[in-house]
């Protein structure tokens, strides 16, 4: 009888996910490849902001000829190296061990008497350092650089792409592998399929968010040991509104992977019903990234519910957004997440029995199992 | 815990209810704890895979599936674990239809095997377990028991793709026990199985049918169903063709054949008419007869029905020639009555 009294009128439905969830976390945690892949990420953050600071840094270096050239290079607190001649000073320039020659002018077209000779291109950090130029009053000053803001909204779309990415991968796998092995009927026979697919998603869910967190908490110590102190300041308030939108996104897309998981019987076939998920993450990435410059385009992926993860921070980090604009996006987002996963457990347990190369999206919604 | 006592009493009207079937109000007690399947029907597409399927799996009775490939097995075991649903016709249980919460203390075994290839044995039992609403601590103590039943302790700590396709199949029946069902349902259960390892399964599910679970299997091992199972549904093309006690469906499909030796050659039986021959052998035959002839005159009145007439005929006629070694009806063996009925 100890079965009877262990048994506490069945499982929940959210003791079910749970256990199901926690499954999903315990074996991806086992896995090698979780953790290759996440110290990557982490990795290369650290690489990313430390290493340019040791090999770009310093000032450029120039070959001066003659005292005045000697003069205003130092005076521009360039690194500055004499040599007798011109002939000497383009051997340097040459054999790439100075930037560029600051040489007098013979012929006497410059008003400074000077000539910069360099090899290929224009050097502009030089021309500037040795430039006058009237002070600028900015009336609407924005607070961060434009180079930054791509780099910011960069960076965040590149997190949300890999993690959709690679964790949405894993979803349809470990769906496609219950289909394969054919233990799916077991657990059809035994739990509610809803209760299958919301484990699954919470299970990965969980993991995604905590390499975030991780990453997001690894990301300040790694810009601080670059030197970027600057950086981090204007990232935190964009980093504030990126989490939620993120989190309702990996969701969204959550879903449409586990339906794609679904769709197909063998990890072989994977790559076919993937696709259509695969350019509902690639269309908004890439959109974000190349229309940053356009308001109307902008304005229209921040609303979209696939883009807006991604476009709503973008545009309130340059501050083009109004204050209410994001909590409508996120109520938008809400909504879609709701209706997808009604959407989602339908396809899913249309589905799941169907062991065909790949099943159809209209027989999936039929249920004609 | 208040169900316990109830449950525990139920189980014990059951084990002694399963003998002695002439009691009317244990009969009761058993109609209420059965799995019933009621006219319960099934397409795909145009064809009709299931077609007014009615029978009924009794408590403590293992009761065997057979049918040919493509008859309906799976389909109605599915239909029974809400895996497929049915197109018309319910499925209750204790008589009230099947809900998920029900469902969950059933145990199955599906004919596509299959478990986490990379899960550990025992975790994976346990695991399953738990999905069926055990305690973590009863689920580990079950899986235990279990592989410990079935030989397979020393594999508890292994994936299960390191196993060899027997101890697999051996996992996939832990996997449909570890939560103590209060049904069995197992589609094939003894394919891929070695004679030492049938023996092993087969004393678990004996021991699971003592304690008053109905066990409902198929198999294509015909010897194997008729040794081991009490009750019998055979189904053909969708149809159940034929279902019933083990002896009764003997008796019902056995009575016309009859094998005879006598002293002398038995080619005279030829001329008997209303008697068709299976099997003639020197002094040996073995022959049935048919129904629905009329009783012989000289035997009018002595004998019921046309078919105790035609056999007693044959004797008679045997008798008269010389002598009779023996004579008597043939028990037919279960691939004999499958050929019949199907």
């Amino acid at each position: 009888m100890s079965a009877d009294t262990a048994r506490t009128g069945g499982t929940s439905f959210l003791a079910s996910t749970r256990l199901i969830a926690e499954r999903e976390i315990r074996t991806q945690t086992a896995s090698k490849g979780f953790w290759i892949n996440f110290g990557v990420i982490v990795v290369g953050i650290f690489v990313l902001s430390i290493v340019p600071g040791l090999f770009g840094g310093g000032e450029p270096s120039v070959a001066t000829v003659g005292s005045d050239a000697a003069r205003v290079a130092e005076a521009a607190e360039l690194d500055t190296q004499p040599v007798p001649d011109r002939a000497s000073a383009e051997v340097l320039v040459q054999a790439g061990d100075v930037d560029a020659a600051i040489v007098p002018d013979p012929e006497g077209s410059s008003p400074l008497g000077l000539r910069i000779v360099a090899e290929q291109s224009s050097p502009d950090d030089i021309v500037a350092a040795l430039s006058v130029s009237p002070p600028v009053d900015l009336l609407n000053p924005s607070e961060v650089s434009d180079g930054l803001q791509f780099l910011v909204v960069f960076l965040f779309a590149l997190v949300f792409f890999m993690a959709s990415f690679i964790f949405g991968m894993a979803i349809a796998q470990s769906v496609v592998t219950e289909k394969q092995t054919r233990i799916i009927e077991i657990l059809v026979a035994t739990v509610p399929v809803r209760a299958l697919l919301t484990g699954k998603i919470a299970g990965h869910s969980v993991l995604a968010f905590g390499q975030i967190t991780v990453i997001a908490l690894a990301t300040p110590v790694a810009l601080r040991l670059g030197g970027h102190d600057d950086l981090l300041s204007t990232i935190a308030g964009p980093l504030g509104w990126f989490v939620p939108f993120f989190a309702l996104g990996f969701v969204l897309l959550a879903c449409m992977w586990a339906v794609a998981g679904s769709m197909v019987s063998r990890q072989e076939d994977l790559g076919s019903s993937t696709s259509l998920v695969s350019t509902l993450i690639m269309i908004p990435y890439f959109g974000v990234i190349f229309f940053r410059d356009n308001d109307l385009v902008m304005t229209v992926l921040s609303y979209v519910p696939f883009s807006a993860p991604l476009a709503m921070p973008a545009r309130l980090f340059s501050g083009d957004a109004q204050g209410w604009e994001p909590v409508v996006t996120l109520v938008i987002l809400i909504v879609a997440v709701a209706a997808s996963i009604m959407m989602a457990s339908r396809l899913y347990s249309g589905s799941l029995l169907q062991t065909g190369a790949r099943v159809r999206l209209g027989r999936a919604w039929a249920r004609t199992d | 815990m208040a169900l316990a006592p109830d449950a525990a009493s139920r189980r014990g009207h059951l084990l002694w209810a399963a003998r002695p079937r002439c009691v009317s109000h244990a009969v009761e007690m058993w109609r209420a704890t059965l799995l019933q399947i009621r006219s319960v029907s099934r397409s795909f597409g145009e064809l009709r895979a299931l077609d007014d399927v009615s029978f009924a799996v009794e408590p403590g009775r293992m009761t065997g599936f057979v049918g040919a490939n493509g008859s309906g097995k799976t389909t109605t075991m599915r239909i029974i674990l809400g895996v497929l649903a049915p197109h018309g016709g319910t499925v209750t249980w204790n008589g009230a239809p099947v809900t998920q919460g029900v469902r969950q203390r059933f145990g199955y075994m599906p004919e596509e095997r299959g478990l986490y290839p990379k899960m550990r044995v025992a975790d994976q039992i346990t695991y399953l377990g738990r999905l069926h609403g055990l305690d973590r601590a009863t689920a580990q103590h079950n899986t235990r028991d279990l592989l410990e039943q079935l030989n397979l302790e020393s594999r508890a700590g292994d994936p299960i793709e390191e196993l060899s396709l027997g101890n697999q199949q051996r996992a996939q029946i832990a996997a449909a026990l570890v939560h103590d069902p209060e049904l069995l349902i197992l589609d094939e259960p003894f394919s891929g199985l070695d004679p030492i390892a049938v023996e092993t399964v087969l004393g678990v599910l004996r021991e699971r049918a003592a304690r008053g679970v109905p066990v409902l299997f198929s198999s294509h091992q015909l010897d194997l169903v008729e040794r081991l199972c009490d009750d019998l549904v055979i189904i053909a093309g969708g149809a159940i063709a034929a279902s019933g006690g083990r002896e009764e469906l003997r008796d019902k499909f056995g009575s016309r054949r009859f094998q005879m030796v006598v002293g002398d050659d038995a080619g005279w039986i030829r001329d008997v008419p209303g008697v068709q021959i299976v099997e003639l052998d020197g002094p040996r035959a073995v022959f049935e007869v048919a129904d629905g002839i009329a009783p012989a005159p000289e035997l009018a009145g002595r004998v019921e029905s046309t078919q105790d007439a035609r056999d007693q005929v044959v004797l008679d006629a045997a008798l008269r020639r010389g002598s009779v070694h023996s004579f008597g009806p043939v028990t037919p063996s279960l691939a004999e009555i499958f050929r019949e009925v199907v």
